[in-house]
């Protein structure tokens, strides 16, 4: 694999449960560096993740995987990437330690290396201290934790997370996040996370890939995908007569609405026609605009407009 | 700074061929076992017969001057005694080791984690199956063939060794048909529940069960015909064949090895379903 290829490329992915189509057609790519996984719950995320760890076997379509093909280097490839699960997983009757070791010799380092590397990844991961207890015993945080030890103690040249900050609470969710965001920016490690909470991506990753329905969305680097292709204002507005109509006339004029509290509102509004043409609708139709001020796109901005969310 | 240790580095050493990682799963379940004292215990009562037996073969080598001593001579049929009993071993043993395998791994949702590894089904399965196979060997084919290496110690002589030559590969091949009906049967149910203690009492239904079966239709038939349904008296037809013994059941032994077979094949095949990486419901 060249320097500056894609980590992950699908080429017209379908994958099938039943009669559900978890994945449609989907053709994307995954940038090196640290890229999130967004989207909305059955979107396709974690399905997608199972088809490049060759658990789901693909009705159609092809996936590489480190320049490798899934369909016929499983193996090879599982010894390069790192899988965080999002449901609790652990080997029963196991401390910290032997767990962790244990997943370093199944992925293939010598027995010695291996505990020598589980010692050295619990304390990165901040299980230091607990890495002689009982995995059965964790806080929902620390099983989290020890989930991502597990996934990075073979040292992958690419981590799948799902979903990594479950069910921790907020100063775990921190360093969870700052962990991650150690290991894309600082230590060289390739990373798609996957995950439906967008300030997470934001934090964490350089590009996103938006799914929704199981096709893809959006995708792109984040910086790119947040430059606004029109203008997006937090507005305040009264009026006599129903706000909902008003709204209903700024998106028959082709703007985008989405209300952010009772009477706020981010409003983008597409092409040149900037502020002018927010204040000839309101104009137009007797509101007062009590407050307009250009605002910053966010990446829940770009996620909406993608998944076509009001 | 809420990192607690910036200290994570890449690894420089050579990482070891893929294909051995069932040696993994099975070195560290044998370790875990082993770690278990009431096991151990178990491990221990398992070589009782094998001491009365040892007994039995010092007592007929050495106390030729009494009657009652050829009584205790050792036969092909001793040692095929010796195997049938410690059936009762191989019970409590596949229970103990096998129940929980596959059960607790499902529970633990442990299987995305060892598959996420390089690591195919396969693999993972023969770990596992390696962890019961051995114990089981530890309870039958290891002392039976420590007991016939006893009587030839006792005997002085390789007389009876000579004239039994069949005895070594015949409890080998006995032993080795046992433990893998024995595994194959506990794997497969192991990996139908996430529940230990729910495996344990199924395996103990298909054994019981199928022995009542029969035993019903024998009492109302007065025939041994239908043995082909017990788990047990398969196990007993094939062996009486192996050691050369007279057939307790009328059922061919053809047959009775084809039952064992297909059982053998059954639990390949659930294995085959319910051993992945993600459970689809679809």
């Amino acid at each position: 694999m060249a320097e500056g290829d894609p980590v992950v490329t699908l080429e017209g992915v379908t994958v099938t449960y039943g009669t559900n189509r978890a994945l449609r057609d989907v053709t994307s790519s995954f940038a090196a560096g640290a890229v999130g996984l967004l989207g909305p719950n059955g979107a396709g995320k974690s399905t997608m993740i199972k088809s490049l760890l060759g658990f789901i076997v693909p009705e159609r379509g092809r996936l590489r995987v480190l320049g490798l093909d899934v369909a016929e280097a499983p193996l090879e490839i599982r010894a390069r990437v790192g899988y965080m699960p999002e449901s609790d997983s652990h080997i029963p009757g196991m401390n910290a330690v032997s767990f962790v070791a244990y997943c370093g010799e199944l992925a293939g380092l010598p027995r010695v290396d291996a505990m020598q590397r589980a010692h050295e990844v619990l304390f990165y991961v901040g299980l230091g201290e607990a890495r002689y207890r009982n995995v059965e015993t964790y806080s929902t945080g620390m099983k989290q934790r020890i989930k991502l030890a597990q996934a990075l103690v073979h040292d992958p040249d690419l981590l799948f997370l799902d979903e990594p900050t479950n069910g921790m609470d907020p100063k775990g969710r921190d360093e969870m996040l700052e962990l991650v965001r150690d290991l894309a920016h600082n230590k060289g490690v390739n990373l798609i996370l996957c995950s439906h909470l967008l300030p997470d991506v934001e934090y964490t990753c350089d590009s996103v890939v938006v799914m929704d329905k199981g096709a893809i969305a959006a995708s792109g680097p984040i910086d790119a995908l947040k430059q606004p292709r029109g203008r997006v204002y937090e507005l305040r507005v009264k009026t006599a007569d129903d706000l909902d109509r008003f709204v209903e006339r700024l998106r028959a004029a082709g703007l985008e609405c989405k209300q952010a509290d009772e009477d706020v509102m981010r409003v983008f509004v597409p092409g040149a026609g900037g502020a002018q043409q927010l204040f000839a609708l309101a104009a137009a139709d007797r509101v007062q605009v009590r407050h307009l001020r250009p605002s910053v796109p966010t990446l829940e901005d770009v996620f909406a407009h993608a998944v076509g969310e009001e | 700074m809420p990192i607690h240790d910036q200290g994570y580095r890449r690894y420089g050493g050579n990482k070891v061929r893929t294909g051995t990682g069932w040696m993994v799963i099975a070195r560290a379940g044998i370790r875990t076992m082993v770690s278990k004292k009431a096991f151990l215990g178990l491990m221990l009562i398992s070589w009782f017969p094998f001491f009365v037996r040892a007994v039995q073969f010092y007592a007929a080598s050495n106390l030729a001057n009494i009657p009652q001593a050829s009584l205790l001579a050792p036969s092909a049929d001793t040692f095929r005694q010796f195997l049938e009993q410690q059936q009762t071993f191989v019970f409590f043993v596949t229970v103990y080791v096998g129940a929980g395998l596959i059960a607790n791994d499902r529970r633990a949702n442990a299987l995305q984690i060892y598959l996420s590894k390089p690591l195919t089904r396969a693999e993972y399965v023969l770990g596992k199956l390696a962890i019961l196979m051995t114990f089981l060997a530890l309870v039958t084919w290891l002392p039976a063939i420590v007991l016939l290496i006893v009587q030839i110690a006792f005997a002085g002589n390789f007389t009876f060794f000579k004239n039994n030559a069949f005895l070594f590969p015949a409890i080998t091949l006995f032993a080795f048909i046992e433990v893998a009906l024995a595994s194959s049967t506990m794997l497969a149910l192991s990996s139908l529940s996430k529940s230990s203690r729910y495996v344990a009492i199924l395996y103990a239904a298909v054994i019981f069960f199928t022995q009542a079966v029969y035993g019903v239709l024998y009492a109302v038939t007065r025939s041994t015909s239908f043995s082909w349904l017990s788990f047990s008296a398969n196990l007993s037809q094939i062996g009486d064949v192996i050691f050369r013994q007279p057939q307790k059941y009328d059922t061919p032994w053809p047959v009775s090895l084809l039952m064992i077979a297909a059982l053998v094949a059954l639990s390949g095949v659930i294995l085959e379903r319910r051993v992945r990486g993600v459970e689809v419901v679809a």
